[in-house]
């Protein structure tokens, strides 16, 4: 067995970080490489082939993961997928330079096209086999267990009771999708919780809600 | 809260930041997986062209337009797209109104989740940790550590984007506006009012002709 799945990015209710470092808007980019790491971070997917879900996978999965800034964090987890995925080999990688060319069938992403892939985005949506199981305004319980893989159910609300406030159709679902394992959509809903129900120290007239796939839920009784 | 843009750890990591992130931009170049100019398009995309200025031509529009408005309620994500704002990161877009009765407030505590095509890249302190862990729980003491404080019965509406769902906030429309116009109304209207940490400006903030 590999050792367990730890994620370091699910903060929502932990305690410790300080204040907020407030920016104004219009403060994009702090140096050049923030910019070429998002970029290059753009521009290495579709020659990839990973998704968004691998990639964010790969991202909270990095033991250093609080100590590193934000654009630092997507290019650690950039050279694990470099490598994973085969686009580089190990060897080349810690070499920093090519022992050669690249595979020509894979796809590269080119200046003329960006306008439109950027315009494409990437719908997550998909058309539904089957009814929603829950409607607007059932009660649900979120899964209480911990998963051994990434996930979207934030451990904040876990094993919590809340209400179904939205159905937004049927979306590929993360902790397959992330492991490879295919698509495998699910109904998603808004769920909404009584943050005096997550949290001790919580005022009344305080609701905190998320968004979850059917198989985060269950009837609640 | 200043302008800080000095994270602690800048000055260890800018060097080898710059090293690590050239490196892998001359490999994967070298392997031919990499045009430099789709490089050069995307940061110019989205450094200069899309950013919140967008949302708040959306927000503008729906205070002076209640179909439109009505169609922000109905189907968020071809509304926006109407008026030229859509694709990645805003594929699935739902617009939540400010009101007398609530506040709303928009975070993604498992990552970094923001309406890119609305208001473009989000800020460093949205995708950082203070944020992000305390949003959820105690969104007035975050509220004002952004300097707004909310009346005691105003309720207090927090969206966790943890799927691919992104939540615009729609703004009050400032009192005294009446005879404005969108594009001068889309000037009071900030990337923080839109996230729903911050409130508009307020008319007097806008003066007679700034929008020529």
């Amino acid at each position: 067995m590999s050792s367990p799945y730890v994620s370091r990015a699910d903060l929502g209710g932990t305690t410790g970080h300080g204040p907020i470092a407030y920016e104004r808007e219009g403060v994009v980019f702090h140096h050049d490489w923030e910019a070429r790491a998002l970029a290059l971070t753009l521009a290495a997917g579709p020659p990839g082939g990973w998704n968004i879900d691998i990639s964010r996978s790969a991202r909270e999965t990095l033991p250093n993961y609080l100590d590193l800034t934000y654009y630092a964090i997507w290019t650690a987890a950039l050279e694990h997928l470099v490598v994973d995925h085969g686009l580089v080999t190990r060897a080349e990688f810690e070499a920093g330079h090519a022992s050669g060319p690249g595979d020509p069938s894979r796809r590269v992403l080119r200046a003329e096209a960006v306008p439109a892939v950027l315009a494409a985005g990437g719908p997550t949506s998909r058309e539904p086999r089957a009814p929603n199981r829950f409607e607007i305004g059932d009660r649900v319980r979120t899964r209480a267990d911990h998963v051994d893989h990434h996930t979207r159910l934030p451990a904040y609300v876990s094993g919590q009771i809340g209400v179904v406030e939205r159905v937004h159709g049927v979306h590929v679902f993360p902790d397959t999708n992330a492991r490879g394992l295919g698509e495998q959509p699910q109904w998603l809903y808004t769920v909404v919780f009584d943050a005096t129900d997550l949290w001790d120290e919580a005022a009344p007239g305080q609701r905190v809600s998320v968004d979850a796939w059917d198989s985060y839920l269950e009837t609640a009784t | 809260m200043g302008h800080g843009h000095d994270h602690d750890e800048d000055h260890s990591e800018l060097e080898p930041m710059e090293v690590r992130v050239r490196a892998l931009e001359t490999l994967l170049t070298e392997k031919g997986y990499i045009d430099q100019a789709a490089l050069d398009e995307l940061i110019d995309t989205y450094q200069n062209r899309v950013g919140p200025r967008n949302g708040a031509q959306v927000v503008a529009r729906a205070w002076v337009d209640p179909e439109f408005a009505a169609w922000l309620r109905e189907d968020a994500t071809a509304a926006m797209d109407s008026l030229g704002f859509g694709g990645r990161q805003g594929e699935h877009m739902v617009a939540v109104e400010q009101t007398n009765e609530t506040h709303n407030l928009v975070v993604c505590t498992l990552c970094s989740c923001y309406p890119w095509s609305v208001l473009g890249l989000p800020p460093t302190w949205y995708k950082a940790a203070p944020y992000r862990s305390r949003a959820v729980r105690d969104p007035r003491g975050v509220l004002r550590e952004f300097g707004v404080t909310l009346p005691g019965d105003v309720d207090v509406r927090v969206w966790d984007s943890t799927a691919e769902v992104r939540y615009l906030v729609i703004p009050q429309r400032p009192i005294g506006t009446d005879d404005w116009s969108e594009e001068r109304l889309a000037e009071l209207v900030t990337r923080d009012s839109m996230i729903g940490v911050g409130l508009p400006l307020a008319p007097e903030a806008v003066t007679e002709g700034a929008s020529a």
